[in-house]
């Protein structure tokens, strides 16, 4: 008599589909969602890894300040954490897993297009990944290895009885009781390398013993491989998806993506008057405006991208077109352009960029993702980012110029070389400003301007907006407007090539 | 003809009838063929051969058996060398577009070679050997196999002494084959003994508690130490050989602590195990004058280097008038199928020369892959009827 195996599987998508809080996202979405939850979860998504990266330069990863800081930013954004069973709580669970899985994949298409950029997601993925799998319980890891096809079995108690001593001296910091009380994982040789080559780990029969902590680092070396090879083969389909109308500009600028404020509507028009910029641009500028403020004031001219980058930095810090007008032409006139020829080739530049010309587009300054990654200076520029466009070196001497002791510029100069300038920038304001813990995640030029001001006691006039209400709003209007910005910046680029 | 056994200038007459009579074709194609599991796994499989004039021609390629044994026969080769399985035929690598032809499996080879240990034998040097340094061989041969089986689960391991100072170990399991570049320099590695150079030894970094390899190692060492020093390898000093081996003796059966024991002799015995790989390219599987022949490990101890037969020997032994049985033998195989004959006669013109036990050997090796194979499938088959 044949018994039949097969079950009919009810599906219902809590059950097959998301079965662990944590995956390796092997397979990608397949069901239609619509453009604005395309939008938010991937904006979502990258205020997490950006999270990420920032707690991990300031924090230990593994110090409970960390760990405390990554979950309220899980909670706030509505990632899944930890592997919760809890019934009530089962379908926004689900919408939790379902969001992390989409929002990764989307942010693959964005991400895969450059070294850098894959470099960057890789890393933060990673971190992350590290940290939602150490927050799971024994059984929860075993769970999750088996389901994704890292057939680790643990080792049996007989086993560890008849081998405690040849795993205890052959694997790091693991006594009797570790091994007794301890998972061991049986991993393929081949899948441990590390491992066997430095004769840290016991073989036997063509497995490697592991103990539980060391497992950690073979299932990140696998998250890694998996993911650069599907980076790899995203980037290759990456023209067919472009092709597609309404994602192309999502996708092009999520990359270039800012998600806070845009600065954009003058809260403090005429607050700021002209003779105080010299002052301000020692005290409260970043170091790319102040650099942009210096050269203009000693060549008594600034070239298209330098124009760009400083002049809607102005905007945003308060000044009116009249006021504009002034600056520019006042300092333009020492060189050798005289009153007729800035009124006729450049005023009309900075009347377009507070959207009195063309469409009327009111322009937003530039953040400093745009001024890292855009348009990159070359030789008589002075815009950009000077933590990522100036040779080490130079920046080293500016720094020292500028009085900051040693070990302080070693600091910033360390974090450059991580890539992280942003945070260096950062650095170089609580250095500057005499404070332990800025207290902001710097992203934009104005952002540090009106931080600054708060800092120096100008509070009353400078608000800062609360973040968290915007948020959603912000997010989408960011890309909205950077979308656009994009687009009219085009346009204007093209009217105006350099001098 | 002893003059034949040391120079070279006999070859051209031996070889055709060594490669018409002796060599045995079936089992190497038996093996290369892996029970023809992986399509073209023998014809995409590389042979280099070296022929009279030290003349080298690579990317050798055969369709079938008879092809390997036609060309062979025409060239006369005085070495040949296995390479790896590529992605197409190498003999038409040439009509490959550049960069997709490429090696994709070969097995795992060790060669330990006698002259590394030069800085510590005494009796010899360069390709000389005696019964006493090849003791340090089978050392380095008893590690390497306890760590190749016990440690990282291989089972088909095919021991060949190739014909003059060197012994290989092939390794020839399907997870062996297959392993990639990193897996093999992380073995490698993880089978080190001696870290260092052509310059001079470097002790080997040792831990309390020492890793189980070393100890397993230690144990083999030490087995053999006493006999080894016994036998006359001046490896002590130059004076008072029989006093300081006595001492040693006496000094292992109080001292148990193994780091301490492995302190006493690693001065003195310390290039036990410097295993260089082939990790691409090809190792030589045929040696002339005297014959690359598979080792039993289980008679390793009695393995004399200067009992293997050179193939001026068992030419001899093939020209030697048969006995009567054999001519009656003979005489009824004309009588039969011509090829069914030339097969047998070819098995008992080997049998009747010292290849035989060397011939027998192999296919014992090869037998074991064939069951395991088997078993294997059956295995599969077994999942499979769950359902």
């Amino acid at each position: 008599m044949q018994f039949s195996r097969r079950r009919r599987l009810v599906s219902q998508p809590q059950d097959g589909l998301y079965g662990h809080c944590l995956q390796f996202y092997g397979r990608p979405p397949a069901e239609n969602i619509s453009l604005a939850e395309f939008e938010t979860f991937a904006f979502e998504r990258l205020k997490l890894l950006k999270t990420v990266e920032n707690l991990g330069v300031s924090y230990v990863k593994t110090s409970d300040q960390y760990t405390k800081k990554l979950y309220s930013e899980f909670s706030n954004l509505n990632f899944p954490h930890k592997a919760e069973a809890d019934d009530k709580k089962e379908q926004t669970e689900y919408e939790k897993r379902r969001k992390d899985h989409i929002s990764h994949f989307i942010l693959r298409l964005a991400y895969c297009q450059t070294e850098d950029l894959r470099r960057w997601f890789i890393q933060q993925e990673m971190d992350l990944f590290r940290f939602r799998f150490s927050g799971l319980t024994s059984k929860s890891k075993t769970e999750f290895l088996h389901q994704n096809n890292l057939q680790y079995d643990t080792v049996s108690m007989e086993q560890k009885k008849a081998l405690v001593d040849k795993l205890v001296s052959s694997s790091y910091a693991v006594s009797g009781a570790t091994v007794m009380e301890q998972d061991f994982y049986k991993v393929p040789f081949q899948d441990a390398l590390d491992l066997v080559r430095t004769r840290k780990v016991f073989l036997k029969g063509g497995y490697a013993y592991i103990p539980h902590q060391d497992i950690i680092a073979i299932v990140l070396n696998d998250f890694r491989t998996r993911l650069s090879k599907a980076l790899a083969l995203t980037a290759r389909s990456l023209p067919a998806v472009q092709s597609d109308e309404r994602l192309q500009p999502l996708l092009s600028h999520l990359s270039h993506a800012y998600v806070g404020q845009d600065y954009s509507i003058q809260k403090n028009v005429g607050k700021i008057s002209l003779e105080q910029i010299d002052p301000l641009s020692t005290k409260s500028f970043p170091l790319c405006m102040r650099q942009l403020h210096k050269s203009l004031r000693e060549n008594h001219h600034l070239r298209h991208g330098g124009r760009m980058q400083y002049g809607l930095f102005l905007k945003g810090i308060g000044l009116s077109l009249e006021q504009a007008l002034q600056f520019w032409r006042s300092e333009f006139i020492k060189g050798k352009v005289d009153a007729d020829k800035f009124d006729k080739a450049y005023a009309y530049s900075v009347r377009h960029m507070f959207g009195k010309e063309g469409k009327r587009t009111d322009y937003t300054p530039y953040s400093c993702m745009k001024v890292i990654l855009s348009n990159p200076p070359s030789q008589g520029d002075y815009h950009g980012c000077p933590f990522r466009h100036s040779d080490p070196e130079l920046l080293k001497q500016k720094l020292q110029s500028y009085k900051l002791s040693p070990s302080a510029i070693n600091q910033i100069l360390e974090l450059v070389k991580g890539m992280h300038y942003q945070l260096a920038c950062q650095k170089y304001f609580e250095l500057t400003h005499n404070i332990e813990d800025s207290g902001f995640s710097l992203n934009h030029p104005n952002q540090y301007f009106m931080e600054s001001q708060k800092v120096l006691g100008d509070g009353k006039d400078v608000k800062r907006e609360p973040e968290t209400p915007h948020r959603e709003a912000a997010a989408s209007k960011g890309l909205g407007a950077s979308r656009q910005n994009a687009e009219e910046m085009e346009d204007l680029d093209a009217l105006f090539q350099d001098d | 003809m002893s003059s034949c056994d040391y120079d070279s200038s006999c070859l051209p007459d031996l070889l055709p009838l060594y490669y018409r009579r002796l060599f045995p074709f079936s089992q190497y194609y038996r093996w290369l063929s892996y029970g023809g599991v992986t399509k073209n796994y023998f014809q995409n499989r590389e042979f280099s051969f070296t022929l009279k004039d030290d003349i080298y021609v690579r990317y050798q390629s055969f369709s079938n058996q008879s092809e390997l044994e036609k060309e062979m026969q025409k060239m006369n080769p005085y070495k040949i060398d296995i390479g790896a399985v590529y992605s197409h035929r190498p003999s038409q690598h040439n009509t490959v577009k550049s960069g997709t032809f490429q090696a994709l499996e070969k097995e795992l080879v060790f060669d330990i070679d006698m002259t590394d240990y030069d800085d510590v034998r005494t009796c010899c040097s360069a390709a000389d050997i005696c019964s006493s340094c090849w003791t340090l061989m089978t050392i380095a041969v008893r590690i390497l196999d306890r760590a190749l089986r016990e440690d990282f689960g291989f089972q088909h391991l095919l021991w060949v002494y190739s014909g003059r100072r060197g012994i290989h170990c092939w390794v020839c399991d399907e997870a062996a084959r297959k392993l990639s570049v990193a897996g093999r320099s992380a073995v490698a590695e993880y089978l080190s003994l001696v870290k260092g150079g052509e310059e001079t030894l470097k002790k080997v970094q040792l831990s309390d508690p020492l890793h189980p390899f070393i100890r397993e190692s230690l144990a083999v060492v030490e087995h053999y130490f006493i006999q080894y020093a016994l036998m006359g390898q001046d490896i002590l000093g130059n004076s008072k050989t029989t006093d300081k081996v006595e001492d040693l003796q006496s000094f292992f059966q109080s001292e148990k602590n193994p780091v301490k024991r492995w302190k006493k002799i690693s001065g003195l015995c310390m290039p036990i195990l410097r295993c260089q790989i082939y990790i691409q390219g090809i190792l030589c599987s045929v040696m002339i004058l005297q014959i690359s022949v598979p080792i039993d490990l289980e008679e390793l101890d009695k393995f004399d280097p200067f009992a293997v037969p050179t193939i001026s020997l068992i030419c001899e032994e093939l020209d030697k008038p048969r006995t009567g049985e054999e001519e009656e033998v003979v005489e009824e195989e004309k009588k039969e199928n011509e090829i069914e004959a030339a097969e047998r006669r070819k098995i008992r013109d080997y049998k009747r020369t010292s290849l035989a036990k060397y011939v027998k050997l192999f296919d014992r090796f090869l037998d074991g892959m064939a069951r395991a194979r088997k078993g294997e499938i059956l295995r599969k088959s077994d999942l499979q009827k769950e359902f």
